[in-house]
């Protein structure tokens, strides 16, 4: 198997703000191995800057996130996991002083073009947070339904489509008889999963998971890596993680980042046994970081 | 090893608990001193001002009729007048003054943050915390008494320019307290800006912002300069905003040191006034309190 469509080797190419269309085929392949998957709906990284003030956090990097798939960051603290994923649904720029150049597609399409709409963006690509943070004025239904309501769509269906985001989450049984309680009443490990859910109801193509179990306690961060997996057959899926287990047991290829360059981007297993580069291998082996 | 610890878990020297047994004392002293005048005044307040308390005093009107004498029951009559007064003062000013200091909050805490501009805003409304009230008064004085007469909502402006900085910076603080993952929870689910003020962070923040709404109304219902020479200060409860009008900090200068200092029960009548205004002013303080404890923000 060669390594995923990311080409690091390219190097980062004098970071064009110029949208360069990716080599792929525009037809959404999906990746060989999946069955009956839906049209894929792929992410491809070229070229990304980002940058907090003048401190320069990724550095012209190339990545491709195939459709359908879990594709884990990994890295040291620092190496620019969390900007390359709010650099995907455009929230990177919403910290003061904080920019990105370089181009980022959903299928072909430029997220940072001139004719896409940045809610559009960010409606198309969910995100789950590092701490669940269900909104505190809302009950569980009012969470899961936010979504709809902040972005406007107001299907008829939302009671419906509440229960199946509820179901997709595995929340569905625990919560169905006190759905207009107070979100914030779960514990923890519901409360993410409430999140997940409330990503899910706005019907993204793409989810982005930023470290979404390191606050949660060993039973619901399995719970939370059970969902990932189903939820692939999806949506494709970008989760920054700072246990390496879990980027083993969930991701189909995974990405380690230093410094905020990628070192590395094999299929999974590859990365953590046979890893190519020297400090790929000391980070995976627990020799530094 | 064992005589090195014994000296250091040995009791201090006797003067060292002797000096920090006086400090303490001094300490007490000076507070109970600085409680003194605080003590006295609601002393005072609640024996003077209860004398006047009766059911009449609050459902009548001023009454200084100089025409007929008649001695005995001329009592100065009660403050009706003045509790209206005052709240339709307040009322119109809290009209004015909560959306335009909310939208100067929701500005700098959700899109000035720390720029320039709102920079100079945030420092442009402390300014005006600090202006003394009485200019105020002088300000809507020459703008809009002078020549054309004194006149309730024209009291109410002057008010509203006290308050807005404070509902301001106060509706501020509680906008920065809502927490910043809220608000980016929302944005990336796609919510436009406007959408995640509405339906996100003004929720959260209500029972704070209604807190420093009740504050600044308690400082609005007792100042009396802004109202001194520009409500008018008619005896007769109005409903008219166009009218002169009563106002309970009014009505006590006038009582104690204005023009109805020499009539028989303007005393009074002014300490049962002042007790008023301090009730009403300590039951906003409460309520403020019983919101701001029901806060989700803590």
């Amino acid at each position: 198997m060669s390594t995923a469509n990311g080409t690091p080797e390219e190097g980062p190419a004098g970071a064009g703000t110029q949208a360069q269309p990716p080599e792929q085929a525009p037809a959404p392949a999906s990746a060989p191995g999946q069955v009956a998957a839906k049209t894929g709906h792929e992410i491809s990284v070229s070229g990304l800057n980002a940058y907090y003030g003048s401190q320069h956090a990724v550095k012209g990097i190339d990545i491709h996130f195939p459709a359908n798939e879990v594709t884990a960051l990994i890295g040291p603290s620092g190496s620019g996991k969390s900007t390359v994923v709010r650099c995907i649904n455009r929230m990177h720029e919403e910290i003061p002083g904080a920019r990105a150049t370089g181009s980022v597609t959903l299928n072909d399409v430029d997220l940072y073009g001139p004719s896409v709409d940045l809610t559009s963006v960010r409606r198309l690509i969910g995100m789950v947070f590092q701490k669940p943070n269900p909104f505190p004025t809302m009950s569980i239904r009012d969470n899961v339904a936010a979504g709809l309501k902040l972005t406007g769509t107001k299907p008829n269906d939302i009671k419906e489509r509440v229960e199946k985001s509820l179901r997709s989450v595995g929340l569905w049984d625990e919560v169905k008889d006190r759905l207009g309680s107070p979100g914030i009443g779960l514990s923890g490990g519901q409360q993410q999963r409430l999140c997940i859910a409330r990503a899910v109801a706005v019907e993204p193509e793409v989810i982005l998971m930023d470290e979404p179990c390191s606050a949660l306690d060993p039973g619901a961060t399995l719970k939370v890596e059970e969902l990932v997996d189903e939820l692939k057959s999806r949506y494709t899926i970008v989760i920054v993680t700072h246990n390496m287990q879990q980027a083993a047991r969930v991701a189909n290829s995974t990405v380690f980042l230093m410094e905020g360059e990628v070192i590395e981007h094999s299929p999974t297993n590859e990365l953590f046994t046979r890893p190519k580069d020297e400090r790929t291998e000391r980070y995976v082996t627990g020799k530094f970081g | 090893m064992s005589v090195n610890s014994q000296t250091l878990l040995a009791p201090v020297s006797s003067r060292r608990r002797l000096t920090d047994r006086g400090m303490r004392a001094l300490l007490l002293a000076l507070t109970l001193v600085a409680l003194v005048p605080l003590v006295l005044i609601i002393y005072y307040l609640l024996k003077e001002g209860l004398k006047s308390f009766s059911g009449s005093f609050f459902t009548s009107d001023p009454n200084f009729s100089t025409s007929f004498t008649n001695g005995s029951s001329s009592n100065g009559g009660g403050i009706e007048s003045a509790i209206v007064g005052s709240i339709e003062l307040v009322l119109i000013a809290t009209i004015v003054s909560v959306p335009l200091g909310l939208g100067v909050a929701l500005y700098l805490s959700e899109y000035g943050k720390q720029g320039r501009l709102a920079t100079w805003i945030r420092y442009f409304l402390d300014v005006m915390t600090g202006v003394p009230s009485v200019v105020f008064g002088l300000f809507i004085y020459i703008l809009l008494v002078s020549g054309s007469g004194e006149a309730l909502w024209k009291a109410s402006l002057a008010l509203a320019l006290l308050m807005l900085p404070i509902v301001a910076r106060a509706a501020e603080v509680v906008l920065d307290l809502v927490p910043g993952h809220l608000r980016e929870a929302a944005l990336a689910l796609g919510a436009p800006r406007w959408r995640v003020i509405s339906k996100v962070v003004l929720p959260t923040a209500i029972p704070g912002l209604v807190t420093g709404v009740l504050l600044a109304v308690a400082r609005g219902i007792g100042e009396t300069a802004p109202v001194l020479f520009v409500a008018g200060g008619a005896l007769g409860t109005t409903l008219n905003p166009g009218g002169e009008t009563n106002a309970l900090p009014l009505m006590i200068y006038n009582d104690i040191s204005g023009q109805y200092a020499a009539s028989p029960g303007a005393s009074g009548q002014g300490w049962g006034a002042a007790l008023t205004l301090v009730l009403l002013v300590l039951i906003l303080n409460l309520l403020a309190r019983l919101i701001s404890r029901r806060s989700r923000l803590a």
